[in-house]
């Protein structure tokens, strides 16, 4: 039995559709995380969880019962918002207790409760504060502690770290990493941020258009992507499309690139990554799919024996970032983006020996982006 | 002349004389308190002076002209053992009260229906803060005539075959105060409903999404989250309402004249009568700086902790 299940979940907004027949289940303690560009529906499906939109057709079940039609009240669910949304009126032992305090619990209870989440998140010393007292970061922790005060089946985050700056990101996201594993909670997660995606996700939904596209793992949404708009989506700096020429024959494909001014280059596609797929597009444009860090600057020293495609190409820019180096480099008619280790030696202007990993690599489709090996 | 940002910045060009710049600098400095100078001097004259003057007259034995043969506060025996003050006195507080009260609670009530994204809002909140427009005269004589017994709402029930239903306030000296308060709330509400209606607006939508998921029914969010973070909001309608009330002056004359008798005179036009018609502008002064003793009683604290606890957060 799932802890939450979505079941061809449609919503209208008039005549726009925003969900488009949504299905997805997940286990209790699960942490799913829904991630998408803004406007492709992640927080309206979210609402809808919530109770806080009625949906227009489907079914929402937690931990087997239909609960399509409850009231948010009636559904056993917290959420933490992007804005906090801490009642400003009310002290943080206020805040963390209300929702108790609406399900008539006892006012022992209440206490104890209120002190173990506030142990929990470190905020006891914050207590008798009110909101507009808190740092970001502190009233980012009185709304997670009012969530878990009520324990309820699930939690939902909708965009949680959106406000704070970059370092207490970090350490936020890292906190909410180790809750889960220490609770045990089964949490939905509303992102747009794909490194939030990535390290928190037990699995990941990208979404787009009102549609989910992908459910997996991260390893699997990040490295076996069903098609190009995923494959670009999640990963920084984004998968290096480059346009290629499929040829050769079955067991032995190569895809040619023509790089202006310079000859084409030929790369073997590996015959353990056929498909039945690549047979038809014979001799048609296809789109190659690298990540950055799928390049590997040339060893001299390992000769013969170094892994990989070698290429060679002239590089534009380089971008130290302290812990790799950014190159941008011409292929094809894009320029693309190699990762390589912080102690590459190379100017502007220079040529540079990359050898590639074409077992990472993946092609897909030129016209409709679906991908094909 | 070009105006230079800051008097002392060091932005003049080499070789100009040092002391242009700190002629125009004073006058930098100067300008904004020669503009206000005008200002401040009118209402400390017009203000603040003739509040001291109605002081001093106060305490003379002035009737139909001021004169300046003091009595000390003989006056204000009188006025405490005049009748028609207290219950003038007496009015205002029932007055007040009720119309500051029932204004709050109306317009609260109202700006609640309207946040419910209904349609036709902007209509309907136009149509409710239209009475505001109208002076206080003419709200009176609108309400003169409809409380009218033989013109009003009882000629019309009593028309549609009702011929015992009574509603003369109008002419009770018992309920004549009521009538003020009736015209002055549908006149006030609308407005008040505006303030809050803003402070609703400027409340995040997700803390009331979160109260809903904790569990609190919808006029329990609006009573324990909503309501306590428009405290300003509060603050400013009591202030507005009741600085309305104590002055109503305008509505007695259109809608009841003071009367019957002199039953629903508040002491505005108590003021006024004993002053400019009846002449005893000794006793009129005095009223007056009660009034104002009674306007800063209410005020001053009310203003006081308002401002502290704001300031404290």
């Amino acid at each position: 039995m799932s802890a939450l299940e979505i079941d061809n979940v449609c919503k209208d907004f008039g005549t726009t559709r925003v969900l488009e027949e949504v299905s997805l289940a997940i286990d209790s303690g699960e942490f799913l995380i829904l991630v998408g560009p803004s406007g492709c529906g992640k927080s309206t499906l979210m609402n809808a969880i919530a109770g806080l939109e009625p949906v227009t057709s489907g079914r929402i079940l937690v931990g087997g019962d239909d609960i399509t039609w409850r009231t948010p009240a009636e559904r056993d669910i917290a959420m933490v918002f992007q804005s906090y949304a801490l009642y400003p009126s009310m002290t943080v032992r206020g805040n963390i207790a209300f929702g108790l305090e609406m399900r008539k619990v006892p006012r022992a209870e209440r206490e104890a409760a209120v002190e173990r989440v506030a142990d929990l998140l470190q905020i006891s010393h914050l207590l008798d504060r009110k909101p507009a007292q808190l740092s970001g970061g502190q009233r980012q922790r009185v709304a997670m502690g009012r969530a878990l005060a009520r324990e309820p089946q699930i939690y939902l985050f909708d965009e949680p770290l959106s406000n704070l700056d970059a370092k207490l990101r970090v350490e936020m996201r890292t906190e909410i990493k180790k809750l889960h594993q220490r609770l045990g909670t089964t949490i939905v997660y509303v992102t747009h941020d794909q490194i939030e995606a990535m390290t928190l996700a037990d699995s990941i939904a990208v979404m787009r258009d009102g549609r989910i596209l992908q459910l997996g793992t991260p390893d699997e949404v990040y490295n076996n992507p069903v098609d190009k708009y995923v494959a670009g989506f999640m990963g920084s700096p984004s998968m290096n499309f480059i346009e290629a020429e499929l040829a050769g024959e079955p067991g032995a494909y190569r895809l040619h690139i023509a790089t202006e001014g310079e000859a084409a280059l030929t790369l073997p596609w590996p015959t353990s990554r056929e498909t039945p797929a690549l047979a038809e597009r014979l001799g048609q444009t296809v789109t190659l799919g690298l990540r950055p860090e799928h390049f590997a600057e040339e060893d001299t020293r390992l000769g013969d024996r170094a892994e990989g495609t070698p290429l060679s190409a002239r590089v534009s820019v380089v971008e130290p970032t302290g812990a790799d180096i950014l190159l941008r480099l011409p292929l094809g008619d894009t320029e693309i983006t190699a990762r390589v280790g912080p102690d590459c030696q190379v100017a502007p202007d220079e040529r540079l020996g990359l050898r590639v990993d074409m077992r990472r690599a993946v092609l897909f489709d030129a016209d409709t982006d679906a991908r094909l090996a | 002349m070009k105006s230079v940002s800051t008097p002392g910045e060091a932005a003049r060009p080499v070789g100009a004389p040092v002391s242009r710049p700190s002629v125009t600098g004073h006058l930098q400095a100067w300008l904004p308190k020669l503009v206000l100078a005008p200002s401040v001097v009118i209402s400390l004259c017009f203000v603040y002076g003739f509040m001291l003057w109605t002081f001093v007259l106060s305490l003379t034995d002035s009737r139909m002209l001021p004169s300046y043969d003091f009595v000390g506060f003989a006056q204000y025996a009188r006025l405490m053992n005049n009748e028609r003050w207290w219950v003038a006195a007496t009015n205002l507080g029932v007055f007040g009260v009720l119309f500051v009260g029932l204004c709050l609670v109306l317009g609260a009530g109202l700006a609640i229906l309207l946040d419910q994204r209904i349609r036709r809002e902007g209509m309907l909140r136009t149509l409710y803060l239209y009475p505001m427009a109208l002076s206080f005269i003419v709200t009176g004589v609108v309400w003169k005539w409809l409380l009218n017994p033989g013109l009003g709402i009882q000629a019309m029930v009593r028309g549609w075959g009702f011929e015992s239903f009574t509603f003369d306030w109008l002419v009770d000296p018992d309920m004549a105060v009521y009538t003020l308060v009736i015209a002055a709330v549908w006149q006030a509400s609308g407005f008040v409903m505006a303030l809050f209606l803003a402070g609703l607006r400027g409340i995040d939508d997700s803390i009331l999404k979160a109260a809903q998921l904790d569990g609190a029914s919808l006029p329990r969010v609006y009573w324990r989250v909503v309501m306590p973070c428009l405290r300003p909001v509060v603050f400013s309608a009591v202030m507005i309402l009741s600085h309305i009330a104590i002055k109503s002056f305008d509505l007695v004359v259109a809608l009841t004249g003071g009367g019957p008798g002199y039953s629903s005179d508040l002491p505005a036009t108590f003021m006024y009568a004993h002053a400019f018609t009846r002449a005893q502008i000794g006793m009129g002064s005095a009223s007056a700086i009660l009034m104002l003793g009674g306007v800063l009683a209410i005020l001053v604290p009310y203003l006081y902790s308002e401002l502290r606890s704001r300031r404290h957060g």
